[in-house]
């Protein structure tokens, strides 16, 4: 199995860990990982609330390079894969535009890469591909798989599990061997895009998903988003200390959870990365000591 | 050669006044075959009439142009002049001076102009009019009713009531319908059981009556006066003759499945009889369900039934019958709201419909009327009920609003104050649609007297958390979220057609709208019928209506049907599709484009039986007259009577070539 590797800036920046996690987890599943030559911003954040154009071609590129490297593209963040998903959909509905669009990049696109976020390429493995390598079962982790928005939504541009109570995570975890909290807050909104120009909502946000989710027995979160991570993980002092709440719960991508269990060493997965640390959690449910 | 003459009305100074009248009339008198031309101040008095009749005679006319107002008006007032004068009624032509021409002008000199040529166009055209006669078809006076809920019921028994049979055809085990269901009925608060059951046993022994329940419509052919009806009784394998609906029967069958009537909530056996009043008061065996059925092994109703009456044998019977109308009353369906993924996919137990809700409060309901929430029987405290669940929502459900969950909205949140008196109502609403008789005043008393509290705007998320329901929404007067911490939501799910509301207007040869609602023939004038003569609608089965509304409009499809079968023989309007066999290719185009299925194909055999072509034939019961299919005939074969071609051709040639 062999894709084309999209990290983005996240990946090689704030989520250093859910690339390493990455890396580890793909070896170990026989998942042979290319990175795209001379890959580009995937144009979310600034450029596709700036000019629509610039948001399609930036990832457009990206996607035209792997379409002539014959593989179909892994992009672990959820923004970058959304960001692709959207660019491809716009230029396959409008002939026009695709050829302005392979124009200004000056490389042709044919779109017959399919476009994946890593955990579909996990799910689609499915749970008789990953148990085999679980080594150390999760049993005494009780994590909340938190979803959040750019994975699953829009519907009609993702096409990716369910928008209101998707399942991937859900049963990535229970492969794993450990617990699937049932919590309503799967899709809530992290604030994500206000992390900077309103910081109190994303405490407000962050502190309503966390929150709900230690209410409904986690002690643990997984995700499959840079931003999602950071806010969970990187917001959760804040949290507690506006709030007066105690959490403690430590926010980990999916990748880092299936190293766990696959006996990866910690220093593989980055686990060290983490603001809210899993060593005592893991500790406690006798995973291993960090 | 054709004697016509030309009768110009002045219509007093309506057409006077902006035309010469008697400059068209002398213009028309030069006109070749017109051999008499006159004007008068009003065509349509009596002197006018005898004027024509009087013309008819001295100069041997044999056709007759009236120049006057629209032959909506006055068509068939002169048509029965000049047959009283013994000519057929179709040699008249008028010409509409008086609409089409004085009315929107102003300049005398065009305006006669236009008059001149208007008239000479139904000259030219009465040269080419040929004597046309009206068909006489018996009527057969027995109607059949499609659908047993209220509306069906209200139609079968006022057409019975006037004297004539009726049969209504109900497909499930009684007749009763939604309106069964429902607790207390807005705004009146009336018991639904208390009004409706009388109805349903006066049909049960109406004379004129005949139920046919666990029965479907499974074929219709013919016309108006004579539907050819096929229903399908399905087999109930019991024997109505002999069964006493004593109910030991039921009562120890051993499988018990989720009752469709209590809407999941309650039980019912595999045999059974869906609510303790229906009508008829006989069970039906469920053969999807029932252990003699599947395993083949059991019989205990056969053992326990005292009067002999289980019959496992029984099979589907087939009954053809003759029609002379249809009113069809098939009701709706509840919208599935698991479509909401935001409000749990209709996984949480406790967000329940609002059907859900009226059996709920039922005294027959499976809680015999305690309200209870479905998850672990608690009395709940906080009732969340949310509106437009499916209607004016494009993106889940429908655009339409259904009407009618406004104001079940204000009976619910009024019901539950009344059941619990300590529990809160909490109503979403977009906006408060209370518009008829008494409706208004019945909201402002669920708000002000009861104290519902109402939300005006969306909810956007239901979801569980520990035994509570937690509904977050839009408070939009206030401009700002709320969050309500509920035991239970009550939804109000659109009402949609019936699942099979297709197939049934394709057996009927009747039209659906968008959404498979059925079309009725106008919007504002013809709200009853549909355009298929002979069949007419009651119900919710056009779109989502009330119980008054339902019983009004069924009252009207009833009165339809009586007026129809008050005469002994329908006159068709000779005015039809004509084919003509020998040019016919029998492509049957015309076949595809009728709006009527008027058209059939036909083979034509020579003297040996052996087939020499296919054309397409008309059943003039059927046909319109719209002339549809002489538009889309390729070879010209086929024409509209009184409308031909040639007449046609002859008005535009007389405009092209006039003076």
């Amino acid at each position: 199995m062999k894709y084309a590797y999209y990290p983005g800036c996240s990946l090689h920046s704030t989520a250093r860990d859910y690339d390493l996690s990455t890396t580890a987890v793909c070896e170990e599943l026989g998942i042979e990982l290319v990175e795209i030559p001379d890959w580009n911003c995937c144009g979310a954040t600034s450029a596709h609330a700036l000019d629509k154009e610039i948001s399609i071609a930036l990832p457009l590129r990206n996607l035209a390079i792997a379409e002539s490297m014959g593989l179909d593209v892994v992009a672990p963040c959820a923004a970058c894969f959304n960001r692709m998903k959207s660019a491809h959909n716009a230029v396959m509905q409008d002939a026009e535009l695709l050829s302005r669009m392979t124009a200004r990049i000056g490389k042709p696109y044919s779109g017959k890469v399919r476009i994946l976020p890593l955990l579909a390429v996990i799910d689609e493995l499915g749970a008789d591909v990953i148990q085999p390598h679980v080594k150390r079962p999760l049993s005494n982790l009780k994590v909340a798989p938190y979803y959040g928005c750019l994975l699953i939504r829009p519907p009609e541009t993702v096409q990716f599990d369910d928008p209101e109570d998707p399942q991937s995570l859900d049963r990535l975890v229970a492969a794993l061997g450990a617990d699937t909290v049932k919590w309503p807050f799967k899709n809530e909104c992290c604030g994500a895009g206000l992390s900077i120009s309103k910081p109190e909502m994303v405490v407000k946000l962050t502190h309503d998903i966390l929150s709900m989710a230690k209410r409904c027995g986690a002690n643990s979160m997984v995700t499959a988003c840079p931003l999602c991570q950071a806010n969970l993980d990187l917001r959760q002092a804040d949290v507690e200390k506006i709030y007066g709440e105690k959490l403690g719960l430590p926010a980990f991508y999916f990748t880092q959870l299936m190293g766990l269990a696959f006996d990866i060493p910690s220093s593989h997965l980055g686990l060290d990365k983490m603001m809210v640390s899993p060593a005592a959690l893991l500790a406690e449910a006798g995973v291993r000591g960090v | 050669m054709a004697r016509v003459g030309v009768f110009v009305c002045w219509c007093g100074s309506n057409i006077a006044k902006t035309v010469d009248v008697e400059k068209v009339a002398e213009a028309v008198s030069k006109m070749p075959s017109v051999v008499y031309a006159t004007h008068y101040k009003y065509m349509c008095s009596e002197p006018g009439q005898n004027l024509i009749k009087d013309a008819i005679k001295e100069h041997r006319l044999d056709r007759v142009v009236v120049a006057s107002c629209s032959p909506r008006l006055h068509e068939p007032t002169f048509q029965r002049c000049i047959s009283e004068a013994g000519l057929n009624p179709y040699m008249l032509e008028m010409a509409n001076i008086r609409e089409q021409c004085s009315w929107v002008h102003d300049d005398k000199e065009s305006a006669t102009k236009k008059a001149i040529e208007l008239t000479a166009m139904a000259v030219a055209k009465a040269r080419r009019n040929e004597p046309l006669f009206h068909q006489e078809i018996p009527i057969t006076k027995h109607a059949l009713v499609i659908g047993g809920g209220v509306a069906g019921i209200q139609a079968a028994l006022d057409i019975a009531d006037a004297g004539y049979k009726v049969t209504l055809v109900e497909r499930t085990p009684s007749i009763g319908g939604r309106m069964a269901q429902y607790d207390k009925t807005f705004p009146t608060l009336d018991c639904a059981a208390c009004i409706l059951t009388p109805k349903m046993v006066d049909c049960a022994s109406h004379p004129n009556i005949r139920i046919l329940t666990y029965s479907e419509v499974e074929e219709v052919k013919g016309f108006v006066g004579n539907f050819d009806v096929t229903i399908r009784k399905r087999a109930r394998s019991v024997d109505m003759s002999k069964c006493t609906g004593c109910g030991v029967c039921w009562e120890k069958c051993p499988v018990k499945l989720p009752s469709e009537f209590d809407e999941g909530l309650g039980q019912r056996r595999a045999i059974y009889v869906p609510f303790p009043q229906a009508v008829p008061n006989v069970p039906v065996i469920d053969r999807q369900h029932c252990r003699w059925f599947t395993e083949g092994k059991c019989k205990a109703c056969e053992k326990l039934c005292p009067a002999g009456a289980i019959a496992y044998d029984q099979e589907d019977e087939l009954v053809n019958e003759k029609f002379g109308a249809i009113v069809v009353a098939t009701g709706f369906n509840l919208w599935d709201y698991s479509a909401y993924g935001n409000f749990g996919y209709g996984k949480y137990p406790d967000v329940i419909s609002s059907l859900q809700f009226e059996r709920l409060i039922n005294a027959s309901g499976p809680t015999e009327g305690k309200l209870v929430r479905p998850s672990d029987h608690k009395v709940p405290k906080k009732v969340v009920f949310v509106s437009c669940v499916g209607s004016r929502d494009d993106e889940h459900g429908y655009p339409y609003c259904s009407k009618v969950c406004c104001m079940y909205n204000a009976k619910h949140a009024l019901l539950l104050k009344e059941k619990v008196p300590d529990a809160e109502a909490y109503v979403f609403y977009m906006d408060i649609r209370a518009n008829g008789k008494g409706y208004e005043e019945f909201v402002r008393r669920a708000i002000e007297k009861y104290g519902a509290t109402y939300i005006r705007g969306r909810v956007s998320k239901i979801f569980e958390v520990g035994d509570k329901l937690l509904v977050r929404g839009a408070d939009t007067l206030l401009g700002k979220p709320v969050e309500i911490e509920a035991d239970m939501v009550v939804l109000a799910a659109a009402m949609e057609p019936q699942p099979d509301a297709k197939d049934l207007a394709r057996k009927l040869s009747i039209s659906t709208d968008e959404y498979n609602w059925f079309s009725e023939a106008h919007p504002k004038l013809r709200p009853v019928e549909v355009l298929t003569s002979g069949i007419f609608l009651a119900g919710a089965c056009q779109y989502p209506k009330d119980i008054p509304d339902s019983v009004a409009q069924a009252s009207g499809a009833a009165s339809k049907v009586i007026g129809l079968f008050s005469k002994d023989n329908l006159i068709s309007e000779p005015t039809v599709a004509e084919v003509d066999e020998d040019t016919c290719t029998g492509c049957l185009l015309c076949k595809e484009v009728c709006p009527f299925s008027a058209i059939e194909s036909k083979t034509i055999y020579d003297k040996n039986g052996q087939p020499i072509k296919v054309v397409s034939t008309v059943n003039e019961g059927l046909c319109h007259g719209c002339g549809t299919c002489v538009a889309a005939c390729r070879s010209s074969s086929i024409q509209l009577k009184g409308f031909k071609d040639n007449q046609l051709l002859a008005e535009v040639d007389a405009l092209a070539y006039a003076e």
